[in-house]
């Protein structure tokens, strides 16, 4: 057979539907990993460039709050991001209780300092927000206590993570946690229906038309996206790392190029 | 497994850990003094004056009560743990989520109920009118349960985890924010005239839900730490 027998091979595997689950396990999954990574960088730059481009130089200055309004464009996203962050966590933790995978417990690990410095810069930047616009760094208002509330269950869970040293117990403990967590969502998003305070009401909403200039919209959009492939790429970047400290006696892990270097 | 023989495991789980408890009293009695002292220290650090301490009143009782209830977690599941009786409660015929919801049940009737039934004592200690008292002890005998619930899947999580103690509070206390909202927002509305239904009427909603979910999650979590 020789070559000949090894490129039909090849061809064959091409035609084969992806085994999605042969990506569950970190062997394969950690190649495929790094080579996405760059991709996630790559897009994150871009979009963001062309969103802080639209934010500061294309949008209008607003008629109401001025130029101070432009914090938006990373006050939104990571607000969006925190709260998305959480629901993509669980998910990967509801995964990893009902297949038992243990890759999908270190997605989970590896998301949560993202989610919890999004809800960090979401509250930082909303109190510089605040600060000219309301005149109090910090009020309590629903979806402001909200966020701080997520903010706590990201540190719940991982300092109960880091508190249990077996990490198949670790996973699964955090993955409870997440679960139960995740009443919480959709709480902060109904919150400014149940508790009537300062905090303006959403300004997008999708059932009817923006009450924003189309341009904010655009540059908050594409900041959102920034934020999502950042996000992708840096919890990639640390799950690789949790696969690599967690497999360390696998002989796989051995035959690395960067760890045999 | 017939109907009858699961209430009776139940009432049986029910009566153990009452009875565990009626043979060392100070474990309940602690809770309820730490209760009663860390609702008397309000006014001695905010200042006496009567319309300030009828406005706060409902936050500090709830406050309270939540810390206090936090404070008991680590008794539900630890003790049993320690000798081995869980164990032996998940091996057993009866449904692991049964004698779970027993010993939830346990711990409110040991931690809840009767904060319930002091809170509107020290309610008189601030000043509250007599229809908000009983709106408080409503709203508490509604919310310290849903407490109990979220409280019990905190407790299996950290169970023998290194610095469980404090780890549970940072699990649990903001889950408990809705209800603490609820249970001071029902009294509060009473004192304002708005009438506490419809804040009464989310706290029932919550308990139907913690009722549901709590126990279930309480198993997960418990099978995990047992393995």
């Amino acid at each position: 057979m020789g070559n000949n027998g090894g490129f039909e091979n090849r061809f064959g595997m091409n035609t084969r539907l992806i085994n999605w689950f042969g990506y569950a396990s970190p062997a394969t999954f950690y190649p495929l990993a790094g080579k996405m990574i760059p991709w996630f960088w790559a897009l994150a730059a871009l979009f963001g460039i062309a969103g802080l481009y639209v934010g500061f130089f294309v949008a209008p200055t607003d008629a109401q709050q001025g130029e101070g309004y432009r914090i938006i464009f990373i006050h939104v996203p990571a607000s969006w991001m925190s709260m998305f962050i959480y629901l993509v966590m669980a998910f990967w933790a509801a995964l990893g209780l009902g297949f038992n995978t243990r890759l999908s417990g270190m997605m989970a690990t590896s998301l949560a300092p993202t989610g919890a410095l999004m809800a960090f810069l979401s509250l930082w930047t909303g109190a510089l927000w605040g600060k000219p616009m309301w005149g109090a760094w910090w009020v309590w208002d629903a979806r402001l206590t909200s966020e701080l509330i997520l903010f706590f269950l990201y540190i719940g869970f991982i300092a109960l993570q880091s508190a249990i040293d077996d990490p198949r117990r670790a996973d699964k403990a955090g993955a409870v946690l997440a679960l139960v967590g995740v009443v919480n969502i959709p709480i902060i998003y109904f919150s400014v229906k149940w508790w009537n305070t300062l905090h303006q009401g959403a300004s997008v909403s999708l059932t009817r038309s923006p009450s924003m200039a189309q341009t904010m919209l655009w540059g908050m959009l594409l900041m959102a996206l920034a934020f999502w492939m950042y996000a992708i790429a840096v919890s990639l970047t640390r799950v690789r790392a949790i696969i690599l400290e967690r497999e360390r006696h696998a002989g796989w892990v051995e035959e690395l190029e960067e760890v045999a270097t | 497994m017939g109907e009858t023989s699961l209430f009776a495991a139940l009432g049986a789980v029910i009566r153990r850990d009452l009875l565990l408890a009626m043979r060392r009293k100070s474990d309940v009695l602690t809770t309820l003094f730490f209760f009663i002292i860390v609702v008397s220290l309000f006014p001695l650090g905010i200042g006496p004056e009567m319309a300030m301490l009828r406005q706060i009143a409902p936050g500090v009782l709830w406050v309270a009560a939540l810390l206090a209830t936090m404070l008991s977690l680590n008794r539900l599941f630890a003790a049993d743990h320690a000798d081995g009786t869980l164990e032996q409660m998940a091996l057993s015929a009866v449904p692991l989520g049964v004698l779970v919801t027993g010993k939830v049940i346990a711990h409110w009737l040991l931690s809840g109920l009767p904060l319930a039934l002091l809170a509107p004592v020290l309610g008189l200690q601030f000043d509250l009118a007599t229809g908000s008292l009983g709106v408080l002890v409503v709203s508490l005998l509604i919310g310290t349960p849903v407490l109990s619930l979220i409280g019990a899947v905190g407790a299996a999580l950290t169970l023998g985890v290194r610095g469980g103690g404090v780890l549970v509070s940072l699990l649990v206390l903001p889950l408990y924010v809705p209800v603490l909202i609820f249970g001071a927002g029902a009294v509060e509305a009473d004192l304002t005239g708005l009438g506490a239904t419809a804040h009464l009427s989310l706290l029932a909603a919550f308990l139907a839900l913690a009722a549901f979910f709590g126990p279930w999650a309480t198993t997960v979590a418990l099978r995990i730490a047992l393995e």
